[in-house]
């Protein structure tokens, strides 16, 4: 079984984020990127499913600019078998992604495609659903748990107020949650690996697919700032307050 | 507390313009060290070094070690840190790829060794004694003995020590006591105590291959009659498996002022029947082979001095920016804001991180020669780099440590009162560099190897030639067109007359008034650091003045401001440095002893 792991490049989790000047986004610009945590817990539920014998490769994908080879290689240096890069200057929102992935997709015929819920930079969480909406295929999302069972998948799933257990045919979607797993740390000896794992370019626009977005941003700005909290006197104007003014209770 | 987040981008920078990463990636051995494999390197680096090293630093101080019947129980989570550790590869990062290490360049493993002691010094010293004492055996043991225990040490499943010091043989290794008898089958059993023996005893590997200095019965007195051997905890079968426990006992630890986490311990060797011992290289060698290790592990505790003071700079700067405290003078909103934005508070942080960058520049740098003098095709080439190696080795142990003394003073100071509580976390960066600068050699002692066998003895040719190399640096820094450069170009010019005139009269009374050439010993250091830093600095400036109109101003305009505050705060000291070296031997020594 060939599992197909798309991977995006995001802010560093630990970065500072900076809404930029002119409102037109957050700064980028010499700012630490690394690959989404989310595709990091996928990558690792892929090569552990190689390390079971349950997939025999696991390809990194990863759409837009030349640096995102890094984070294909971070997906390698965990031990993805090879990588491949559909670079594109270009913004690709959601949408744009999918189709990229389906045109893969259709090429390498993976029995499964395992990608993050979300990237942590716009928290989308539509990727995963449009791909397999696009392919047809059944798709469980926000996994904490994978079993592959010969032809099919049991997949556990975070919903509110419990879990959920779903089975589906192969190939399939699955989308992946914080619980899943907790990715290893790349060993030296690996990432030096890495970098003699294949990678292959292709060019989006090669692709002949529509990635023009549909969505324009018109102005991003800094959440408002905590406003300083009032002493109250005692309960009573504690809970008239948050009756009359909060309007919660 | 606060987190540690390695500095990736000033460490690159420095690797690229001030050792020569790039030329470095191409030395036969090398190649495999190309910038990407390096950027990605220490980016896992610094994943590890934030997420598993960091968290423990802290609870690791409060805890220390506990001992109890010659066992050594370490700080809650290192032996799961450890394991890791080692599973991730990053023990063996320097070693030798035929002992399964990876055999990348000194500039790449300082880097990533920086890293482990900002996170984590206390940790950090367990894989520096191992790497130690791995180099002492690759280089100097017995086939047999490299097969036997490298394998094993490199990947970090057993752990080494280096047991030098006795209790009447401290900087004076001459007085060395403990003995090794022959066995008749080629071993040796030895006796005697060990005391300050690093990570000498512990529960995160499975044996512990102690590094011994010991006395054969013939051996002649002094220096000269040293022996080193290999002494492990646990004896090797011929299959590599572990056989019987030997004759050596961890009889206390030490309470010591900072490093808790990493057990400081007595070792008694053959208290029964005499612990088994293989005898390392020849006989009554074993100072001069200790010697040779020495030099890269002295370069690596100046490195401990550069981590721990960034981690005292990312710590005081975090207090700096969140604490609101007081009106800001001269701003007229009245508005309260973080202490930052004081004057003074931003002088000490400026004071903090221009320090901590030039001795990273000049521990950098030094890694860069290290690994030209190593593997550079031409012998010229090597010979030069080598000879700036030993020139600089003093004074990257003495200075960069020295420096970290006021950066993690100044880091305390930051935070007012609260600095002063442990809570806050400020006090164990101040307690934990106190150390670096006596282990490995004081102050005094890398002070009076630069003055006595690093100046004086070879004629002052290797200094004289370092600063014909200050004097470019400093040409292009006052003819630039850039009155800031101008600036820094004007105050190094100052500095290194300053070097010149205590190197000329060093060089005049060395032989003459060796007592007086001592006397101002740690001062010439402490004047050479601060040249060699600030000349470094420049160097960074000139390149960051180049890149000014790329993509990245802001990255290189704080190189310049950098270097600036250094040349006009930091090389003005190089005067009374100079002062105290060429005319402050009287008063240090004129005092009859009754009258102190």
């Amino acid at each position: 079984m060939k599992v197909l792991v798309p991977v995006k490049r995001v802010v560093d989790y630990n970065v500072k984020v900076r809404v930029k000047a002119d409102h037109s986004g957050v700064e980028l610009a010499n700012v630490k990127m690394a690959i989404n945590p989310f595709d990091e817990i996928a990558v690792e539920e892929a090569v552990r499913l190689k390390e079971a014998a349950r997939a025999t490769e696991v390809v990194a994908v990863s759409c837009g600019v030349a640096a995102c080879q890094e984070t294909i290689r971070s997906a390698m240096a965990i031990g993805a078998d090879r990588g491949i890069l559909v670079s594109s200057d270009a913004e690709l929102q959601p949408l744009a992604v999918a189709k990229i992935l389906k045109a893969l997709v259709e090429r390498e015929s993976p029995a499964l495609v395992i990608l993050g819920k979300q990237a942590i930079d716009d928290d989308s969480n539509q990727t995963g659903q449009m791909l397999a909406a696009l392919l047809g295929w059944p798709q469980a999302t926000f996994a904490s748990k994978v079993a592959v069972l010969d032809e099919r998948l049991r997949v556990t799933r975070e919903i509110d107020g419990g879990l959920e257990t779903l089975e589906l045919p192969l190939p399939a979607v699955v989308t992946t949650d914080l619980r899943l797993n907790e990715p290893r740390y790349a060993t030296l000896p690996n990432i030096m690996k890495a970098k003699k794992k294949p990678l292959e370019t292709v060019a989006a626009a090669s692709l002949g697919l529509d990635l023009a977005p549909r969505l324009t941003t018109l102005k991003v700005i800094e959440p408002v700032a905590r406003k300083a909290g009032v002493m109250v006197a005692d309960v009573v104007q504690l809970v008239d307050k948050l009756r009359n003014e909060a309007k919660v209770i | 507390m606060t987190t540690y987040a390695a500095p990736i981008r000033e460490m690159l920078f420095v690797m690229k313009e001030l050792s020569g990463l790039d030329a470095i990636s191409t030395l036969p051995g090398y190649e495999e060290a190309t910038p990407d494999l390096v950027q990605a390197i220490l980016d896992e680096a610094g994943k590890f070094a934030t997420e598993v090293l960091a968290p423990i630093n802290a609870s690791g101080d409060r805890q220390g070690n506990r001992w109890a019947d010659g066992e050594v129980a370490t700080a809650d989570g290192f032996k799961e840190a450890y394991a890791s550790f080692c599973e991730t590869g990053w023990n063996g990062i320097p070693a030798a790829t035929e002992f399964g290490g990876q055999g990348l360049p000194i500039t790449v493993s300082t880097a990533v060794l920086e890293m482990w002691n900002s996170a984590n010094m206390a940790f950090s010293l367990c894989q520096l004694l191992t790497l130690g004492a791995v180099e002492a055996i690759a280089h100097h043991g017995s086939d047999a003995l490299k097969n036997t225990y490298l394998p094993n040490m490199v990947s970090g499943q057993w752990t080494g020590t280096m047991n030098l010091t006795e209790p009447q043989a401290g900087s004076d290794l001459a007085a060395v006591r403990s003995r090794a008898e022959p066995r008749g089958d080629g071993s040796y059993a030895i006796s005697g105590t060990k005391i300050f023996i690093t990570w000498g005893e512990h529960d995160m590997a499975e044996n512990i291959v102690h590094l011994v200095l010991a006395r054969l019965p013939d051996a002649p007195p002094g220096v000269k009659g040293i022996s080193l051997f290999v002494v492990p905890k646990f004896l090797v079968n011929d299959d590599g498996s572990l056989g019987a426990r030997n004759d050596l006992v961890c009889a206390s630890i030490e309470h010591k002022m900072g490093i808790h986490a990493s057990a400081t311990a007595v070792m008694a060797f053959g208290e029964k029947d005499g612990a088994i011992g293989y005898l390392v290289g020849e006989a009554n060698r074993g100072l001069e082979y200790m010697f040779t290790m020495m030099n890269h592990a002295r370069l690596n505790v100046g490195l401990e001095g550069v981590a721990i003071s960034e981690r005292a700079y990312q710590q005081a700067l975090a207090y700096a920016r969140e604490r609101v405290q007081g009106r800001i003078i001269g701003d007229k909103s009245g508005d309260k804001k973080p202490i930052l934005h004081h004057p003074d508070v931003r002088r000490m942080l400026m004071d903090m991180k221009a320090r901590t960058e030039a001795t990273r520049a000049l521990a950098y740098y030094v890694a860069g020669c290290m690994d030209r003098a190593k593997a550079h095709p031409d012998e010229a080439v090597r010979k030069q780099n080598q000879s700036r190696l030993e020139l600089l080795t003093p004074v990257v142990k003495g200075w960069c440590t020295e420096v970290a003394q006021g950066v993690t003073w100044n880091g305390i100071q930051v935070h007012g009162g609260m600095g002063f509580i442990e809570e806050t976390g400020a006090c164990q960066h101040m307690r934990d560099a106190r150390i670096t600068t006596i282990y490995e050699g004081t102050t005094a002692i890398q002070a009076n190897d630069l003055i006595g066998r690093k100046i004086a003895r070879e004629g002052g040719h290797a200094m004289q030639a370092l600063i014909g190399e200050l004097k470019a640096t400093q040409e292009s820094l006052a003819g630039h067109a850039d009155g800031g450069l101008q600036k820094i170009g004007q105050s190094l010019a100052r500095a290194i007359t300053a070097l010149e005139q205590a190197t000329a009269w060093l060089l005049a009374h060395y032989d003459s008034h060796p007592q007086q050439a001592a006397a101002g010993a740690v001062p010439y250091l402490k004047l050479t650091g601060n040249v060699a830093g600030g000349w470094l600095l420049g160097r960074l400036a000139l390149v960051a003045h180049q890149r000014m109109g790329g993509g990245d101003a802001e990255f290189h305009g704080a190189r310049l401001v950098v270097a600036r505050y250094f040349a006009e705060h930091v090389l003005p000291e190089t005067a009374a440095l100079r002062d105290a070296v060429v005319d402050g031997a009287e008063s240090v020594l004129a005092l009859p002893e009754g009258l102190f």
